[in-house]
């Protein structure tokens, strides 16, 4: 008996999802009528305040947070947005308590490891994933496997993840003056008599690790802050910055339909924007 | 909308070749003559079509089923959209009111604010509004009401910056921020800052170049070698160096349709609080208040 309405339940709550699947892909549907934005970043912030919150262990905040990025991966995968990017650890937080900082990392590593699984979502998808920041700040192992998958995914190009880690907008651009400035020296030896070449903008543009997608549409930070915290300082000059008060494992459907709402609203004004710089 | 290039293909063969200004959804089936412009030949098509034979009549009824049923989804879009936009109308009366109590002291908690926290303000101003100087002008005048020191005025084009001796002029004891003048303001006054997009991405190119040639004469002949000049506080010091002030605001106020720091200097906007103010030409002293003593509550970690 017990187990005939357990069954029940199960059953009913699988059709409870399907309808729900089902009326988000409708309205994914209606709104795709209007402009879609074509790169959406996220700052996910608010996992330790949601683990105080409910009274959980300090980890698990973190875990809450990453099956709420799972979701809105997957939303932005139906509705057909092509770049997403998420600032997974800032070169700020390794300030952070070292018990805090290890378990981040070893929850990062577990979940980058997941991704070479062969039945991963990265494969099932077509996902292209690019871990950005300045890499040498972490550790072997996870930069090795963060390399390993960058290499794995490079043939995909359904969508595109940029995982930011160890990154900071200042670090960011400071390394592409850098490189920069390396070219041209190279470029001058190789070149003999000539005079070195100035740096011009394209030259810093095109190193910066972020060039490899276009400039975010929209910026979502969550928990209600609304500062940047060095987060694509350079790239978002056109973009619509939104800071709903959910803390990010609390994020949801409606937080993301809000902001392309608001963004089809704007996105004439963004377009005139974009055109005169 | 932009207009696109389109293949359309009968049965696999690309049958014509041309331009539509508007793309139908994708799951719509076109007709010729819908296509408009001349036929030319193209590299990479932004879409391809496939047009079915319209003798056919059973496909006829299908694609215009389509075609309703994407008629029926634009609807509910527009419904959609109004709805939205009545959200933001009631929202926008609320805070009028709320502001209009605001500025003639009724709610208590606004009534003191603790200025010293804001040490250097922002303000960006959307390029159609800065055409209206007078507006930025009373904004100014408010500004030093409230008792802020510093503030940086921004818009992209630089219409500001034209308008800054008017400005200087009638925003009374202001003074032009000076390099290292922001220690030596008087208690009275208030520094001005006049920024625009050539203090962002192209100062950041003249700083790099003063990083190159610093490298250059550091390279050790034996070895190739120079110092490491490409840190974050090499790059802040040769900002200096090429003119731009490297302050980093609190408080960013942002007049405009939308909530976007518009291109202000990139490598001031770490930990700045952006706030979204509305439209200029509608600015309210209360909505100001409220955000300024919104930002003295704020704690940040700086990301510990």
């Amino acid at each position: 008996m017990v187990d005939q309405i357990r069954r029940m339940g199960g059953g009913v709550s699988q059709i409870l999802e399907q309808i729900h699947g089902f009326a988000r892909r409708c309205l994914f549907r209606v709104i795709s009528m209007g402009p879609l934005p074509t790169h959406l970043a996220f700052i996910m912030d608010g996992n330790r305040r949601y683990a105080k919150k409910r009274g959980l262990k300090d980890g698990s905040g973190h875990k809450a947070g990453f099956s709420a990025l799972m979701s809105m991966l997957q939303y932005c995968y139906e509705l057909g947005i092509k770049y997403v990017t998420i600032y997974a650890f800032s070169i700020d937080n390794f300030r952070r308590k070292p018990e805090e900082v290890q378990s981040l990392m070893d929850l990062l590593l577990e979940k980058i490891k997941s991704l070479l699984d062969k039945e991963s979502i990265v494969h099932e998808y077509g996902i292209r994933v690019y871990f950005i920041g300045n890499l040498a700040l972490l550790s072997d192992q996870v930069r090795a496997a963060a390399e390993e998958v960058m290499e794995a995914t490079a043939k995909n190009s359904r969508v595109v993840l940029l995982v930011c880690v160890a990154y900071n907008s200042t670090d960011e651009i400071v390394q592409a003056v850098k490189r920069s400035c390396m070219n041209k020296l190279v470029k001058h030896s190789e070149g003999g008599d000539r005079d070195i070449e100035r740096i011009q903008l394209v030259d810093v543009e095109e190193n910066m690790q972020m060039s490899v997608a276009p400039e975010p549409d929209i910026l979502i930070r969550s928990s209600g802050e609304t500062r940047l915290s060095n987060f694509l300082l350079w790239q978002t000059g056109n973009s619509q910055l939104f800071s709903p008060d959910a803390l990010w494992p609390e994020i949801g459907l409606r937080h993301l339909v809000w902001a392309i709402l608001n963004f089809q609203r704007s996105h004439s004004y963004l377009e005139k924007m974009k055109k005169q710089l | 909308m932009k207009t696109r290039l389109v293949w359309l293909r009968n049965s696999g063969q690309t049958v014509a070749v041309g331009a539509a200004n508007s793309l139908p959804p994708s799951s719509a089936v076109v007709r010729l003559d819908q296509m408009s412009g001349p036929v030319y030949t193209v590299p990479v098509p932004d879409m391809i079509l496939d047009y079915m034979d319209f003798n056919d009549p059973m496909l006829a009824l299908s694609s215009w089923i389509g075609q309703i049923g994407d008629f029926g989804l634009d609807l509910v879009w527009r419904f959609i959209h109004i709805v939205v936009t009545l959200w933001h109308i009631v929202s926008g009366i609320f805070e009028s009111v709320e502001s209009y109590a605001i500025s003639l002291g009724l709610i208590q908690k606004y009534s003191s604010i603790d200025i010293e926290k804001l040490k250097c303000l922002a303000v960006v101003v959307d390029i159609e509004a800065a055409r209206d100087v007078s507006k930025v002008i009373e904004l100014l005048q408010w500004l030093t009401t409230i008792g802020v020191k510093q503030v940086g005025l921004f818009d992209s084009q630089g219409l500001l910056k034209k308008s800054k001796d008017m400005i200087l002029e009638m925003v009374p004891r202001s003074v032009l921020l000076q390099e290292t003048g922001e220690k030596h303001i008087s208690p009275d006054r208030i520094a001005l800052e006049f920024i625009s997009s050539s203090d962002n991405k192209e100062a950041v190119v003249k700083a790099a170049n003063i990083l190159l040639e610093k490298y250059l004469k550091s390279i050790h002949p034996e070895n190739g070698v120079g110092e490491n000049v490409f840190t974050e506080s090499h790059l802040n010091e040769a900002l200096r160096v090429v003119g731009e002030s490297v302050h980093v605001p609190d408080l960013l106020l942002v007049y405009g349709p939308v909530r976007s720091h518009l291109g202000f200097p990139a490598w001031r906007l770490r930990y700045t609080e952006i706030v979204h103010m509305g439209s200029l030409k509608y600015m309210r002293y209360g909505s100001l208040l409220k955000a300024i003593h919104k930002f003295t509550g704020v704690r940040q970690n700086y990301g510990v």
